[in-house]
């Protein structure tokens, strides 16, 4: 199993610790991942405010990088990558003036996209091409009485929900059951973080974060398992915030291929959970009674 | 020039059909056009052609010039080739000496350029000039219709229909799926807008059905075969086997209370699962016939459906001398003859569970509107008070409206009676639990007699109702107010803002669809289904119980969703429509049926094609022969056979192929 | 007051000028009705209309279906922020469909919009309101309708400038710049924020950049040729 990797600009970046977790985690698991020769921006939802053209060219760039490749399929672990890439390749197929756009911007530096290379989140290779019973045979410390809320976020279910259910994806529940963790129900699993709003329109998107934090703290979560570096970051960043104007609600956020790290018997240091505001640490064999205990 | 035989005298009328035609062809320009084509005595344009002056036009001229074919240029064959022929006729002459030519549907109402169109109208008109010089003078056959009539379906439009088709003094077949007759209407507690109780004006009907000497009631049955034609159907009837001898059981029910589970323990049906049953029951006290039935899925004398005879049988040994429980019996099929069919087959409810963000099966408090009924009903699981799932009383209750309707994601269309079902609901669980009660709507549609009123009345009971499609429904709460509650989010479309109301019960207005096997019911009796999967009638106007198969009618939800007095008007139809038919005694066939020509090789390839079995061979000429009262004039036969030696009348060659030219000549 | 640093003042300055319509819509428990009533007619006339825009919204590839709007409000009922906006999404469809192009691009609502696409999956009648969202959106940067200082389309702006200079986007110099075009305040808001991000290795001001970075730039403008010609 080989893959063409999309990391996108986030897991450079204030994700650093999503890639940091996600590459050891695919080796462990033998797949084989080749990181997008000279990638650009995928043309994320800032972008797609500005000019939904433009975007899509961007992505355009990066899906024809990925067939050139040879590698037929790429991965993006960003869920905005991921729907920007997708929804670029929605356009190319369903607007015939988009599609010429794109062909022209491209041709402009001598690439070319067909409109094929699939493009996966790594959930869906690790269930659907993995398979669960490989991952099952690689842990070697279950997560034994770990509670964890499954948070999806938004943009890898909606608006193309292609490889898991759009109202109750499923995948990571799986994933971390054959992990061995207890999940929490967890009603909003796909409600929104607030995006970039924690930043540029704080009240608003903070009490997003709150929301989502309070929720998973009320049903006894030890950990929130996010798929997204900026749900990860907003979830993880604003606990002082939080705690001055709602009150604490501090559940530490990580990423699913942390916990997969973490249960296939990889080190923290190995798996970037130093990285994490709200630190999360967590030995098996854990007393029923002891959690988490916030730094 | 095209040569005509000599004695051909065509006349020729163009119909304005007020504008709808005169708007975008020009008619006289049509007129004078073909009157100087080959075998045109006269040619005339006139304003109505189908009015009584220009019916009387067609038989005066007929007479006077001596005109031995005519052509209409005007609307649709569907509406007034009947009275064409009819006024042909009249003129003297053999109806089939007339051809009709559509320049209203296919013309005037599809174009836009009054040019073009007048071109086109001439080449219609040319191509059936051409085509009637070789129309052939056919006879009408009459048929006898069997004045027998079969309704498939046991709910209140089937019950309606078979009743008045009975009074009538008709024979009637009654087939029903479930165990009992009543349908959905059984199951609700009161009927809007007047709130008479559903049982009180249903069972009375029931029973007369279940006593009536011209009804023959099977019920849990299904039709499973039907062939033959209008007036003369054969139709095979399954009849599934209830492990009851239904002419032995009186209906005591000795054999419920004496079963070996002394507490009903099983997912009761007509209860939408709230209540429990027995492995032996009778779905409900009113339920006809009054005859138990045992589930063998459940029954301890099965196992997973197969006789294992290892229980006790209390049952038997409380029926007695009776000897009405019969565990071997069979599944039994029955052919029955019948002239007309009505099909009153329903609908099913909407299922709550495709529109996830409502929570229902996830958020036990969140009931569908049919429970509801049952819980609000005295003879329901609760005898007719609301307790919750958790055993609470409600103190405040959302009804989401448009649950499986006006949603491109689920089912498109309105269906109909959900606006006042939800209003009917509303009344009830106030009265029941004094409740506050949130009505979400996207609009209310109250079009019916009373309806509109009735809205107003619960307007003046204090019932709210927020304009808006529910964004969801959820179990957590951001307020000490909402905790523990449901919270139903939704946008207040009229104040303009968001608003989060926590309530203890959900209902779910749900949606009517068609039933999961309306294709097969669809193909079983011939008909078409619009693309929602709805029967669909012959005119949406003017002949809503019709089908497109003769004889064929369907009445109530099966055709759309609609309200109990609209169905029941429409059985009403269906019956009159079967009526019609059998009272006249005979149907009249349209002559366009198939004829073996003498240089049939005996190749019988023609024999397996035909839909209709009316192509059978005979051995002494080693030839194909056709039954002429069997053909419909599909020309399935027509187009395959091989040596080209069957034709059809209407649809000889030279006159398809005489017509094909005339489109095409200039 | 803790109260004063968790609400930036930039969210309030960032607010679009008042107008009657732009009363807030939830009135949180403490907060005080204000109790001055000016007069100011709320009718619309005709002429208010910016004829034809709906109707170019609607030819936009994705945005298509806005006509078909049957105004049921599941948009608002399920948009995680309709809570903040003076418009709730369906008004904006109403506003956007009956040509109010002055009232749709100065709506804060544009701007709350954080694309996750909720609207979009539920809407009954497949309308795809995210889209529509960052068309008006585009179309307010276009006509620069939006408040001085106002960070989201600035943010916009700045990440769509820095994609096409390096073709990657470094985070944290994209905030700082932010911080330093809306205000200092709300990075003073942030210092707890930017220390656990230093003390987690998160901090970075290199700039990530592409080998090809020229390849963006010619792309771009290869775009903008073809909306020229």
């Amino acid at each position: 199993m080989k893959y063409s990797y999309f990391p996108g600009c986030s897991l450079k970046g204030l994700g650093r610790a999503y890639e940091e977790s996600l590459l050891p985690v695919m080796k462990h698991l033998g797949v084989e991942l080749q990181e997008l020769d000279d990638w650009n921006c995928c043309g994320a939802t800032a972008y797609m405010a500005v000019d939904e053209v433009k975007a899509c060219v961007l992505a355009a760039r990066n899906l024809a990088l990925a067939e050139k490749s040879g590698l037929n399929q790429v991965m993006a672990p960003c869920a905005a990558c991921y729907l920007v890439l997708n929804k670029a390749k929605h356009y190319f197929h369903d607007y015939p003036a988009m599609k010429a756009t794109m062909d022209r911007a491209l041709n402009a530096v001598g690439l070319h996209y067909s409109g094929d290379t699939p493009v996966r989140h790594p959930l869906d290779i690790l269930l659907n091409d993995v398979g669960l019973e490989a991952i099952k045979q690689k842990v070697e410390k279950p997560l034994k009485g770990l509670k964890v809320a499954t948070y999806y976020g938004c943009q890898i279910v909606r608006p193309y929900a292609t490889f898991d259910d759009q109202y109750n994806p499923t995948t990571m529940d799986r994933l971390m059951e054959a992990l061995g963790a207890t999940l929490v129900h967890y009603p909003l699993k796909t409600k929104c973080c607030g995006g970039s709003l924690t930043g540029t329109l704080p009240e608003a998107g903070i009490r997003l974060v709150y929301i989502l934090l309070n929720e998973a703290k009320k049903r006894g979560a030890d950990c929130i398992a996010t798929v997204c570096p900026l749900c990860q970051f907003n979830l993880d960043g604003y606990h002082s915030q939080l705690k001055a104007q709602y009150g604490d609600v501090l559940v530490p956020t990580v990423y699913f291929t942390q916990l997969m790290g973490l249960a296939f018997g990889l080190s923290d240091k190995e798996l970037g959970l130093n990285r994490a505001a709200v630190p999360f640490k967590w030995r098996p064999p854990l007393p029923a009674a002891a959690t988490p205990v916030p730094a | 020039m095209v040569s005509i035989k000599q004695d051909i005298r065509i006349g020729f009328y163009v119909c304005h059909c007020g504008h709808n035609i005169a708007s975008m062809v020009d008619c006289p320009e049509v007129a004078s056009y073909v009157e100087k084509l080959p075998g045109v005595v006269l040619s005339r344009d006139y304003k109505y052609m189908c009015s009584d002056p220009g019916q009387e036009l067609i038989q005066k001229d007929i007479k006077e010039f001596d005109l031995n074919r005519v052509v209409v240029a005007s609307c649709s064959p569907l509406l007034h080739e009947h009275t064409f022929r009819t006024a042909v006729a009249a003129g003297g002459l053999n109806p089939f000496f007339f051809h009709m030519v559509n320049i209203r549907e296919h013309d005037s109402w599809v174009h836009t350029d009054r040019k073009e169109a007048t071109a086109k109208a001439k080449a219609l008109a040319r191509a059936a000039i051409r085509r009637v010089a070789h129309h052939k003078a056919l006879e009408v056959k009459q048929v006898p219709v069997n004045p027998d009539v079969l309704v498939v379906g046991g709910g209140i439009a089937g019950i309606h229909a078979a009743l008045t088709l009975a009074n009538a003094g008709k024979k009637v077949y009654l087939v029903e799926r479930e165990p009992s007759i009543g349908g959905h209407m059984a199951k609700f507690d009161k009927t809007f807008p007047t709130l008479d109780c559903a049982a009180c004006i249903l069972t009375p009907k029931m029973s007369s059905v279940g006593a009536h000497e011209n009804i023959t009631l099977w019920s849990y049955s299904e039709v499973v075969k039907m062939d033959g034609y209008v007036g003369n159907y054969t139709v095979m009837v399954k009849r599934k086997a209830r492990f009851i001898n239904e002419d032995l059981c009186t209906g005591c029910q000795e054999c419920v209370a004496n079963c070996i589970y002394k507490e009903p323990k099983f997912t009761d049906e007509f209860n939408e699962g709230l209540g429990k049953r027995k492995p032996v029951y009778i779905p409900f006290p009113q339920a006809t016939p009054q005859v138990v039935l045992i589930d063998p899925d459940v029954c301890l004398n099965f196992k997973r459906g197969v006789l294992t005879d290892k229980c006790k049988k209390t049952c038997v040994e409380a029926c007695g001398d009776r000897k009405a429980i019969d565990f071997k019996q069979k599944e039994q099929f029955t052919e029955i003859k019948v002239g007309t069919i009505i099909v009153a087959t329903g609908f099913q409810t909407f299922d709550a569970k495709r529109v996830l963000p409502y929570g229902y099966g996830v958020y036990p408090n969140v009931y569908t509107a049919m429970e509801v009924e049952r819980l609000v009903n005295a003879s329901g699981p609760t005898s007719g008070e609301v307790i919750l799932r958790d055993g609470r009383q409600p103190k405040a209750i959302g009804i989401i409206h448009c649950v499986g309707s006006r949603d491109k994601k689920t089912n498109r269309w309105c269906s109909r009676v959900c606006c006042m079902y939800s209003m009917k609901l509303a009344h009830l669980l106030k009265e029941h639990t004094g409740a506050e009660i949130y009505n979400f709507y996207i609009d209310i549609r109250a079009p019916g007699k009373g309806y509109e009123e009735f809205y107003d009345k619960l307007n003046e009971e204090g019932v709210h109702f927020v304009r808006g499609r529910v964004g969801e429904v959820t179990d957590w709460g951001m307020t000490p107010e909402e905790e523990g509650k449901l919270v139903i989010r939704v946008e207040d479309t009229l104040a303009g803002f968001v608003r989060r109301i926590p309530v203890d019960m959900v209902v779910l207005a749900t949606g009517l669809e068609p039933q999961a096997d309306a294709q097969d019911v669809r193909r079983l009796f011939n008909m078409s289904c619009g693309t929602e999967g709805f029967f669909l009638e012959r005119h949406p106007k003017l002949a809503p119980v019709n089908t497109f198969t003769d004889g064929i009618f369907i009445a109530g939800c099966c055709q759309g969703p609609r309200d109990i007095p609209d169905t029941v008007a429409q059985a009403g139809a269906a019956a009159a429509e079967a009526m019609v038919l059998i009272d006249k005694g005979h149907v009249e066939q349209e002559p366009n049926t198939a004829y073996v020509l003498p240089d049939c090789c005996g190749c019988k390839s023609c024999l397996p094609l035909c839909p209709y079995t009316a192509i059978t061979f005979d051995e002494a000429t080693k030839k194909a022969v056709i039954n002429e009262a069997l053909c419909k004039g599909c020309g399935t036969c027509v187009s395959s056979c091989p040596s080209g030696s069957i034709a059809q009348n209407l649809f000889e060659d030279e006159e398809v192929f005489s017509e094909i030219e005339g489109v095409l000549a200039d | 007051m803790v109260k004063s640093m968790t609400t930036p003042p930039a969210t309030k300055k960032a607010t679009v000028p008042t107008r009657s319509s732009d009363r807030p819509n939830v009135q949180r428990p403490g907060e005080e009705s204000v109790p001055i009533m000016k007069m100011r007619p709320t009718i619309k006339y005709e002429a208010d209309r910016v004829r034809g825009f709906g109707r170019e919204i609607m030819s936009v590839p994705g945005c298509e279906q806005l006509q078909s709007c049957i105004q049921c409000g599941t948009c608002s009922g399920v948009c995680p922020l309709s809570i903040y906006m003076d418009h709730t999404p369906r008004q904006v469809m109403a506003l956007t469909r009956a040509d109010f192009k002055n009232e749709v691009l100065r709506s804060r609502t544009i701007w709350l919009c954080a694309s996750c696409y909720a609207c979009t999956v539920e809407c009954p009648q497949e309308i795809r309101i995210t889209d529509i969202m960052y068309e008006l959106k585009q179309r307010a940067i276009l006509e620069g309708i939006f408040p001085k200082r106002f960070p989201i389309p600035i943010l916009a702006y700045d990440f769509s400038e820095m994609v096409k200079k390096n073709g990657r986007i470094t985070e944290m110099i994209l905030v700082i710049k932010l911080f330093m075009k809306t205000s200092w305040l709300a990075a003073l808001g942030n210092w707890r924020l930017g220390i656990d991000l230093i003390k987690t290795g998160r901090f970075s001001l290199v700039t990530e950049k592409i080998k090809h970075h020229g390849d963006i730039a010619r792309m771009m403008d290869a775009v903008d040729d073809q909306k020229g010609s």
